[in-house]
C-alpha cells in the first residue's frame, strides 16, 4: 500500500495501478472518453487528464501509474478548464445534429459534454466532411461522427483479431477506415456490431430496416411471420432504462403481435432443431465419418471469419444452418404449407441481438426455393425503438405465448444465447442418442461464464469427449490454432464471434450512462437471465421437445435425412480476405 | 624539391623569448650534420596560441606538436622523428588533439575556425565509404578499448561523466537512458539509431551519416555492449538515399573487418545492425511512434511509461539514441568523460550541431560548445544577415522552436537557457528571421507543419493546432479580432500541457513564443490591420502616387479591373475591388505605385 494524495486529502492505495484505477476505487470518476477496460491503453482523447505537482505536463489518469507520495488534482480550476476545452475541441469537429441522431440521449460525447458544462462554445472553424459507408449489409459507418477514440480500432483488433479497421492519413484529416478506403462489404469486416457496441457516439450504426418493416407490416397482403432470439428477451429491458438481468420473453410476444406480426415463432425452437441436426452429425464425425474436431457454425460472424481467415478447417465446421436460418427455412415451406400460404407471401422477420445476422441473411448459399428465407433481420436496439415508436407499453404489456408450431421451446434452446450454451444443450442431447440414457447432470459448469477459451471432458460410454469453447473472435483464433498444432485434442468445439457469446452481440442495447460496453457484470447479469428461463423449464433437453418430434414425424423424417439436407443445412467457400491479413493468422 | 618534412616553429613573443632562435640553429646544424637539409622544409609561424607549453613546434605530416623543449633535446628529436619517423611522445602535446587535428585542414577558414568539431569530427576529412579511413583515425579503437578493457557498468560511468544528453531534443541525460536500459533483464534487448530527422530544413543527421557512417556504427555497437544488446537498428528516412547508401555499406565493412557480427576481435560479444527505413512521416521521430513504426504499425505515439528502456521495441528493453548523440560516444571513450565534460555548460556538456538557415549570410552546418550564444553564432560563424537588414529573430528547435527576438541574442545555448527563453535546443534547426518577414505569418507557417504532420491521434494536437491555425489565418486576412489573441493564448497553453507527446506538446511553441515576443504585431494585425513587414497579402494597401504618367500598363495588367484613369492621367485604385495580387505594382516602370 502507498499513500498518494488526490484534491489534498490522503488516501491509502494499492500499487501497481493507474490513477484512473486508484481513483475510481475512491470514487472519483475522472471524466474519459477513449479508455475502455477491456481494451488497450489509448491516451488519445485526453479528457481524463490530471494535473500531478512535479509534472511539467498534465499526466492522462488512464495511463500514468500512481506512486508514493504523488499528489494529484483532479478537478481544479485549471484542469476542469483543460478538459473543457479538450470536449469542445471534440464537439467543434461534430455534426451538432443530436435531435435527428440514432444516439440521440445514449451517446457518451452528449453526457460528457453535459458533465462538463459546456454552455458556450469559443473555437468553432471547418469541421470534417465525408461520406457514410453504406455499402455494408450491417454495419454503417459515418467518419464525420468518430471522435477517432479509436475503441472501434482496438476492439476489432485485439478483441476480435479481425484487424478490418485502421487510422488513415494525418492531423486534421485523420480518420478511421478500413484496409484502402475500400466499402465495408468488400472489407474483411466480420459485421459482428462490435465497433457499434464501444463506439460512444454514432460513427458505427447498424443499418437500420426499421422504416422499411413499419411499412411493410402495414401491407395486408403479407403474412407476418417473426422470430425471436433467446437474447434479445434477455436485454431488451436495458433499452428501456432497467437494470440488466430481467428477461422479457412473454412480454415481447405481445409485443409483436401489437406491432402488427401474424405469428410470432421463437428462434429457441429451431435452436432445439439444430442440436438435434448438429448432435447427430456430431455423433456420425465421432463415430468416424467425418473430421473431428467439429466446431459449430451458429454465429454469422464467425462464418465470415471462417470463410475468410481460417478456409483450411472449413471441413471441420458442422453444415448446421444457424437457429435463425433454421427457422426462416421452415417458415418458407414447412409453415407455408400447413397455412396453404404462397411462401412469396410471407414475410419473415428475425429479431436478433446481431448485426451479422443481417449479414446472414444476404447469404445466397441459404436461400430457399429461390427466395431469400429471411427478409429482414431486426436488431435488440432496433426492436426496442420500434415499441417505443409504436407507443407499446412494454415494461406493462400483459404476456402472451408463442405461436405454433414453431414455438415451444425446451431449456436447451434458451441457453444458446449464452458462451458454451450450444455445447452444452448438444451434450445433453447426443449423450441420449449415444447412449440411450438420459444425462441426469445437465448443468455443464466448465463450459459457462466468461473466460475467453473453455475446456470441459466428458464421458459418454466409457467414451472421453473433450469439448472447448470460445466467445469473441480473437478467442477463437486461439483454439483455432490449437486445432491446427493438435486436431486429437478436441472433439467438439463451439465458436460465438461476440463476447459473452449473443448476449454480447452487436445489436444489444448500448451501455446504461453509469456503466461501460461490453460490462462483465452486465453480461453475466443478462446470461442469467437465460439461465433462469432454462431452470424453469420441465423440459430442458431439445430432443423432449414435442414439437421438434412432431416436425420429424410429419415433415423433416429424420435428422440429417434427406429433407433437413435440403432445408437445414448449407456449405461454406474459401473467400480471399480483401485488405490487410493479421500477421498471426496464415491462410492456406 | 618536395620536402619529406616541415618543421614549424612557433614565432610568437612567448616561444621567441624561450630561445626560438637559438633551437631554429640547433635544428639547421642538426640536418645538416645527417645531411637531410634538402628534404626537410623550415618555417617559423605566428602565435601557435599554446603560449604555456612553448617553445612549440608542429612536425608535418602527422601534424606533431611539440612543446616544452630545449635546445639540448634537438638531437634526439631530429635523430628520432626525422630520421627514423618516430615521433617522441614526451614532447608531444597531446590533450586538444582532436581540435587540432580538424583544425590543421580547415582551420584557416573563418567559418570553420570558431567552431569545434567532436561529432562532425571526421565529416569531410575522411572517405566515408572507406573503413580504413576511419580507422587511420582512431576509429573503432574505442570499441576495442571497451570491449577489452571496461566492463558495461564502467563504460555507463563514463557516459555518465561525460555529461552527455541527447541531442534529438529532449536532453535526457544519455548515460541514464543507458543505466536504465542496462538493468533491465531480458533475453533480447535493442539499441536503435534515430535517424528520422524530419524537421525542414534541419540535415545534422543526413550530414553526420553521409560524412561519417562508422562513427555510428562504433557507437551502437559501444552502446549494445554497454547495455547488453545484440541488435540495433538504424531507423532512417527514405528520403536520404545517400545516407542510406553509406550506413548499409558502413555495417557490411564493419561486419568484414569483424567490428560487427559474432564474437567481435574475438572478445565473445556479438552484435549486429539492421537498418530500417522510415516513410517521412514527422511523427516517426517520436521514440514510441518509432518503434511502432519499425514493428510495421502505423506510426502513432503511446503513453510512456513503460518507457522503452523498460518495454520498447516488440516489448523488450530497448535504447533509443539520437545519430549525433551516438557519434559522441567513441570520441568520450577514446578522450575521456573528464575532458569532454570540461567542453560546454554547466548543465550541458559537449558540443552541439545546429543547421544554420534562413536570412543569414552563411547557411549551413555548424558545431559550436554549448555554452555559444545566438549572437557568436549568427553573427560570427554565421556572418551576419545579408542586405544589411536587420535582424527580427531567431527560432531554435525544428518547427516546434519558440521565435527568440533581439534581447535573447546572448543567450547562451543549451538546454536550460532556450527553455527558460521560451524556445527549445530541438534537435538543432536554427532558422534567422530578419526584418522582412512578419510573425504572425511566420508562426502560421510552422503550425501548418505540425498540423499537419499530427499523427491525428490525441484531441489537443488534432484539434486544438487545427483551431489555432484557423484563427492566426484570420489574423493575417485582417479579420481577427483582440479576443483571437487570447483564445491562442488559452488553445496554445492547453495542447502544450494536455498533448500525448513531444510534437503536440511543442507544436504551440512559434505562436505562444511570438505573441511573448513580438506581441505588437499581433496588435497591429488585429487592431490597425496592418502588416508591418508586408508579408500579409489581405492586408496590403495600393495606391497610385503622384509619379503616375499615365501609361495604363497597370490598368491592362489588373485582374479585378480596379484600376481606372484616362490615358496620361493620373489613374486610381478602388481599394474596394483591389485583391492585391501585386500586379500592377510589378509592371508599374515608374514607381509610382506605393505598397503600405
Amino acid at each position: 500500500m502507498i499513500t498518494i494524495h488526490i484534491n489534498d486529502k490522503a488516501y491509502q492505495v494499492e500499487n501497481d495501478q493507474t490513477i484512473m484505477q486508484a481513483a475510481d476505487k475512491l470514487g472519483f470518476h475522472i471524466p474519459r472518453l477513449c479508455y475502455h477496460p477491456k481494451l488497450s491503453i489509448e491516451g488519445a482523447c485526453r479528457v481524463c487528464i490530471v494535473e500531478v505537482v512535479g509534472m511539467r505536463n498534465y499526466v492522462a489518469s488512464c495511463a500514468y501509474p500512481v506512486s508514493e507520495g504523488m499528489k494529484i488534482y483532479t478537478n481544479s480550476e485549471e484542469i476542469r478548464r483543460a478538459r473543457r476545452d479538450i470536449v469542445e475541441l471534440i464537439l467543434d469537429n461534430h455534426p451538432e445534429d443530436c435531435h435527428t441522431c440514432e444516439r440521440d440521449g445514449n451517446c457518451e460525447l452528449q453526457r460528457l459534454a453535459f458533465a462538463m458544462g459546456i454552455r458556450k462554445r469559443h473555437f468553432e472553424g471547418e469541421k470534417k466532411h465525408y461520406e457514410k459507408d453504406l455499402s455494408s449489409t450491417s454495419v454503417i459507418r459515418d467518419p464525420n461522427k468518430c471522435i477517432l477514440c479509436g475503441r472501434c480500432v482496438r476492439i476489432c483488433s485485439e478483441i476480435q483479431k479481425v484487424n478490418a479497421l485502421g487510422y488513415a492519413h494525418r492531423g486534421f484529416k485523420t480518420v478511421v477506415m478500413p484496409a484502402y478506403n475500400m466499402p465495408f462489404k468488400d472489407s474483411v469486416c466480420t459485421t459482428c456490431g462490435q465497433c457499434i457496441n464501444v463506439c460512444p457516439t454514432a460513427a458505427f450504426v447498424e443499418k437500420n430496416f426499421t422504416q422499411e418493416l413499419f411499412g411493410k407490416l402495414g401491407d395486408r397482403s403479407l403474412i407476418k411471420v417473426a422470430q425471436i432470439a433467446p437474447s434479445v428477451r434477455a436485454a431488451i429491458g436495458e433499452a428501456f432504462a432497467l437494470e440488466p438481468g430481467r428477461q422479457f420473453e412473454k412480454e415481447l410476444v405481445a409485443a409483436l403481435r401489437k406491432l402488427g406480426f401474424d405469428h410470432v415463432f421463437d428462434t429457441q425452437f429451431s435452436a432445439d432443431l439444430t442440436i438435434m441436426e448438429e448432435a447427430s452429425e456430431f455423433l456420425e464425425r465421432f463415430q468416424g465419418r467425418g473430421k473431428l474436431p467439429m466446431i459449430t457454425s451458429c454465429s454469422s460472424a464467425w462464418m465470415k471469419c471462417l470463410e475468410q481467415f481460417h478456409p483450411d478447417l472449413i471441413e471441420n465446421v458442422s453444415t448446421c444452418k444457424s437457429p435463425m436460418s433454421m427457422a426462416s427455412a421452415l417458415i418458407k415451406s414447412y409453415f407455408a404449407d400447413k397455412i396453404k400460404a404462397d411462401p412469396k407471401k410471407i414475410l419473415s422477420v428475425a429479431f436478433m441481438c446481431c448485426t451479422a445476422k443481417k449479414y446472414e441473411a444476404s447469404r445466397p448459399e441459404l436461400m430457399v426455393e429461390g427466395i431469400q428465407s429471411t427478409d429482414m433481420v431486426i436488431t435488440t436496439r432496433e426492436l426496442a425503438w420500434m415499441i417505443k415508436s409504436a407507443g407499446i407499453d412494454l415494461l406493462h404489456i400483459k404476456g402472451e405465448e408463442f405461436d405454433h408450431p414453431l414455438g415451444y421451446s425446451s431449456g436447451a434452446g434458451t441457453i444458446f444465447g449464452v458462451t458454451g450454451g450450444v455445447m452444452e444443450a448438444a451434450i445433453r442431447t447426443a449423450y441420449e442418442l449415444y447412449t440411450g440414457e438420459t444425462l441426469l447432470d445437465i448443468e455443464i459448469q466448465e463450459i459457462r461464464g466468461l473466460k475467453g477459451v473453455k475446456e470441459g471432458k466428458l464421458v459418454i460410454d466409457g467414451k472421453e469427449i473433450r469439448i472447448a469453447v470460445a466467445h469473441g473472435l480473437g478467442n477463437a483464433n486461439e483454439i483455432l490454432n490449437t486445432v491446427r498444432k493438435d486436431p486429437e485434442r478436441y472433439h467438439f468445439v463451439e465458436i460465438m464471434g461476440c463476447p459473452g457469446g449473443c448476449i454480447g452481440g452487436g445489436g444489444q442495447p448500448y451501455a446504461g450512462s453509469n456503466s461501460m460496453p461490453l460490462d462483465e457484470e452486465c453480461l453475466m447479469k443478462r446470461a442469467e437471465a437465460l439461465y433462469g428461463l432454462d431452470r424453469n423449464k420441465t423440459i430442458r433437453r431439445s430432443h423432449e421437445n414435442p414439437d421438434v418430434q412432431r416436425l420429424y414425424k410429419e415433415f423433416l423424417g429424420r435428422p440429417l435425412g434427406p429433407m433437413s439436407h435440403k432445408l437445414l443445412h448449407t456449405h461454406y467457400k474459401a473467400k480471399e480476405p480483401r485488405g490487410i491479413i493479421p500477421s498471426e493468422l496464415t491462410v492456406k | 624539391m618536395p620536402k619529406r618534412f616541415n618543421i614549424t616553429l612557433c614565432d610568437g613573443p612567448s616561444c621567441m623569448h624561450k630561445n626560438s632562435k637559438e633551437i631554429v640553429a640547433a635544428i639547421e646544424a642538426q640536418l645538416k650534420k645527417h645531411e637531410l637539409s634538402d628534404h626537410v622544409g623550415i618555417n617559423l609561424s605566428g602565435c601557435l596560441g599554446m603560449c604555456a607549453r612553448g617553445p612549440v613546434m608542429i612536425i608535418n605530416p602527422g601534424y606533431s606538436i611539440y612543446g616544452d623543449f630545449t635546445e639540448k633535446d634537438i638531437p634526439e628529436i631530429i635523430e628520432q622523428h626525422i630520421k627514423k619517423n618516430k615521433p617522441i611522445a614526451r614532447f608531444i602535446i597531446d590533450e586538444d588533439h582532436l581540435y587540432n587535428r580538424f583544425f590543421r585542414v580547415f582551420g584557416d577558414v573563418n567559418f570553420f575556425g570558431k567552431q569545434m568539431r567532436i561529432a562532425l569530427r571526421n565529416c569531410g576529412i575522411i572517405d566515408p565509404e572507406n573503413i580504413d579511413d576511419y580507422i587511420s583515425l582512431r576509429g573503432y579503437e574505442a570499441l576495442a578499448k571497451v570491449l577489452t578493457d571496461i566492463a558495461p557498468e564502467k563504460v555507463i560511468g563514463q557516459i555518465k561523466k561525460s555529461g552527455l544528453r541527447g541531442r534529438g531534443g529532449a536532453g535526457f541525460p544519455t548515460g541514464i537512458k543507458w543505466e536504465l536500459t542496462a538493468r533491465e533483464k531480458s533475453d533480447e534487448k535493442f539499441v536503435i539509431c534515430n535517424a528520422d530527422e524530419g524537421d525542414p530544413g534541419a540535415f545534422m543527421d543526413r550530414s553526420a551519416i553521409e560524412g561519417d557512417p562508422h562513427t555510428i556504427v562504433e557507437g551502437m555497437a559501444i552502446a549494445g555492449y554497454a547495455i547488453g544488446a545484440q541488435k540495433g537498428i538504424v531507423y532512417i528516412r527514405a528520403e536520404y538515399p545517400l545516407a542510406v547508401k553509406r550506413i548499409k555499406k558502413a555495417i557490411a565493412d564493419a561486419r568484414k573487418e569483424g567490428f560487427l557480427g559474432q564474437n567481435i576481435l574475438g572478445t565473445g560479444f556479438s552484435f549486429d545492425i539492421e537498418v530500417r527505413l522510415g516513410a517521412g512521416a514527422f511523427v516517426c521521430g517520436e521514440e514510441t511512434a518509432l518503434m511502432l513504426s519499425i514493428e510495421g504499425h502505423r506510426g502513432m505515439p503511446r503513453p510512456r511509461p513503460p518507457f522503452p528502456s523498460v518495454s520498447g521495441l516488440f516489448g523488450r528493453p530497448t535504447l533509443i539514441n539520437n545519430v549525433e548523440t551516438l557519434a559522441n560516444i567513441p570520441v568520450i571513450i577514446l578522450d575521456g568523460a573528464q575532458w569532454f565534460s570540461s567542453l560546454g555548460t554547466e548543465k550541458s556538456k559537449g558540443t552541439k550541431v545546429f543547421a544554420l538557415a534562413g536570412k543569414i549570410k552563411n547557411t549551413g552546418l555548424v558545431e559550436v560548445p554549448m555554452g555559444t550564444t545566438l549572437r557568436q553564432i549568427i553573427y560570427n560563424i554565421g556572418g551576419g544577415i545579408p542586405g544589411d537588414k536587420q535582424f527580427k529573430a531567431v527560432q531554435t528547435g525544428g518547427p516546434s522552436g519558440g521565435c527568440l527576438s533581439e534581447e535573447y541574442l546572448d543567450t547562451k545555448i543549451d538546454y536550460e537557457s532556450l527553455a527558460a527563453a521560451g524556445s527549445i535546443m530541438g534537435s538543432g534547426g536554427m532558422i534567422v528571421i530578419d526584418e522582412d518577414s512578419c510573425m504572425v505569418n511566420i508562426a502560421k507557417f510552422f503550425l501548418e507543419f505540425t498540423q499537419n504532420e499530427s499523427c491525428g491521434k490525441c484531441t489537443p494536437c488534432r484539434e486544438g493546432t487545427k483551431r489555432m491555425l484557423e484563427i492566426l489565418t484570420r489574423i493575417t486576412e485582417g479579420k481577427g479580432s483582440q479576443e483571437d489573441i487570447d483564445k491562442l493564448l488559452r488553445l496554445g497553453n492547453m495542447i502544450k500541457k494536455a498533448s500525448l507527446c513531444g510534437l503536440g506538446q511543442s507544436a504551440p511553441n512559434p505562436v505562444l513564443s511570438t505573441i511573448k515576443n513580438f506581441r505588437a504585431e499581433y496588435e497591429e494585425h488585429v487592431r490597425d490591420k496592418r502588416c508591418r513587414a508586408g508579408v500579409c497579402r489581405h492586408l496590403l494597401v495600393y495606391e497610385i502616387t503622384d509619379k503616375c504618367v499615365g501609361c495604363s500598363a497597370c490598368k491592362k495588367a489588373c485582374p479585378a479591373e480596379a484600376i481606372s484613369g484616362a490615358l496620361k492621367q493620373k489613374h486610381l485604385i478602388d481599394v474596394n475591388k483591389c485583391v492585391k495580387c501585386g500586379a500592377c505594382f510589378k509592371i508599374c516602370k515608374f514607381g509610382a505605385i506605393k505598397k503600405s
